[in-house]
C-alpha cells in the first residue's frame, strides 16, 4: 500500500461527483417528459427487480468479510431477510430477522 | 388516505425510507473507516461522501487509488460500478419527467439505490400519484439517510479501526437490500427478472470492473419483459 497522492485524491473526487451526477442527470434531466417508447417502459418496469437483486447475489454468496468464503450465518441469514420479506411485506420486520440471524449463527458458530 | 398534499407524501416517504439507515450508518462507518486507513483526512474523506454520494464506487475508486492505479482508469471503473443510477434514472424518468428543471436536477444527485428501491416501489402501486407529490415522496424517502451518510463516515473517519470485525457490517448492505426485494415480487414477471438477474449475476462474477451487475441487470429486465408480454398473450388467448 502506498500513500495516495493528494492532487491525485482531490482530481478522484471532482471527476467522480461530476460524472456520478452525470449518470444520474442523463434520463430524468434530458428526456423529462418527451415519451419513450413502450418497449422500453416495459424494460425500465423490471429495473429494480432484476439490479437489486444482482448485486446482492455474489456478496451473498461470497461475502467479502470471510475473504469470498461461503459462510453458514450470512446464507442463511439473507434467506432469513428474503422470506420474511416476501410472506410479511414487512422491510423492518425483514431487517430484524436477517440480523437476529447472522448474529445469533455467527456467536452459536463462531 | 384524506390528506394527499406534497407535504404529507414528504413525511409518508420519510417513514418508508427509514429503514435504509441500517444500510447508510454501517456502509458509511465502513467507508470511513476504509478511507483513513488509506490515508485520507477527515476533509478528503467526508468530500468525498458527500459529493460523489454513491457507496460502492467510492470503495472501488479508494481501492483502485491504493493499488497505484492510472487515474483515468480509477475513473472509468468506479463510474461503471456506478452506472446503475443511469438506469434508475431511466426508471423514474416517466414518473418524475415533467417536474421543473430545478427539481428534477436535485433529484438527480440523491438517485441512489435506497431512495430509488423505496420510491419505485410506491409509484408503481398508487399511479394516481400527481408528478409533487411523487417528488415530495422521492425526496422524503431520502431525508432520513442524506444527513446520517455523511455523519457515519465522519464516525467512521474518527474511530477509524477501532471497530471490531466481529460487528459484521459489511453484511448489513445485503439484508437490507433482500428484505426491500420481498414486497417488490409483485407478478410472476417479477420473479422471473429477479431469479434471471441472480442466476447471471453469479455466472458472470468474474467479469471486471463490476459490468457482470450490468449484464445480470439487463438480462433480468428482459427476462421481466418478455415474461410480461408472454403472461398478456395467454390472458387474451384465454379471453378470445
Amino acid at each position: 500500500m502506498t500513500q495516495i497522492d493528494a492532487t491525485t485524491l482531490w482530481i478522484v473526487i471532482i471527476g467522480l461527483a461530476v460524472g456520478s451526477f452525470a449518470l444520474r442527470f442523463t434520463f430524468i434531466g434530458l428526456v423529462g417528459d418527451r415519451p419513450m417508447p413502450p418497449w422500453l417502459l416495459r424494460h425500465l418496469r423490471y429495473t429494480a427487480v432484476a439490479i437489486i437483486p444482482a448485486l446482492i447475489a455474489p456478496l451473498v454468496v461470497w461475502p467479502t468479510a470471510t475473504g469470498g468464503q461461503p459462510d453458514v450465518p450470512r446464507m442463511a441469514a439473507a434467506a432469513v431477510a428474503l422470506s420474511v420479506g416476501v410472506i410479511t411485506r414487512n422491510v423492518i420486520a425483514a431487517i430484524f430477522s436477517g440480523a437476529a440471524t447472522l448474529y445469533g449463527l455467527l456467536y452459536l458458530l463462531g | 388516505m384524506a390528506d394527499t398534499t406534497p407535504k404529507s407524501y414528504f413525511w409518508k416517504g420519510l417513514r418508508d425510507g427509514t429503514p435504509f439507515i441500517f444500510v447508510a450508518i454501517p456502509f458509511g462507518t465502513l467507508f470511513g473507516v476504509f478511507a483513513t486507513e488509506a490515508g485520507l483526512n477527515i476533509i478528503q474523506t467526508i468530500a468525498f461522501s458527500a459529493t460523489v454520494f454513491a457507496g460502492a464506487a467510492q470503495f472501488t475508486a479508494l481501492q483502485l487509488l491504493q493499488d497505484n492505479t492510472p487515474t483515468a482508469i480509477v475513473l472509468a471503473s468506479a463510474l461503471a460500478v456506478n452506472l446503475r443510477v443511469a438506469m434508475y434514472s431511466a426508471s423514474l424518468t416517466p414518473f418524475l419527467g415533467s417536474a421543473p428543471l430545478w427539481q428534477r436536477a436535485c433529484a438527480a444527485y440523491v438517485t441512489v439505490d435506497q431512495s430509488y428501491a423505496c420510491s419505485i416501489v410506491q409509484f408503481e402501486k398508487d399511479p394516481k400519484m400527481t408528478v409533487p407529490q411523487r417528488m415530495a415522496y422521492f425526496f422524503g424517502s431520502v431525508t432520513p439517510i442524506t444527513p446520517l451518510w455523511i455523519l457515519a463516515t465522519y464516525l467512521g473517519a474518527v474511530l477509524g479501526t477501532q471497530i471490531p470485525d466481529s460487528w459484521a457490517l459489511d453484511f448489513a448492505l445485503p439484508i437490507t437490500f433482500l428484505a426491500m426485494i420481498g414486497p417488490m415480487m409483485r407478478t410472476l414477471a417479477h420473479v422471473v427478472a429477479a431469479l434471471v438477474a441472480i442466476i447471471v449475476a453469479l455466472l458472470v462474477v468474474a467479469v471486471p470492473f463490476n459490468l457482470g451487475l450490468l449484464i445480470a441487470g439487463a438480462a433480468g429486465m428482459i427476462a421481466g419483459a418478455q415474461a410480461e408480454l408472454m403472461f398478456e398473450r395467454r390472458l387474451e388467448q384465454r379471453r378470445s
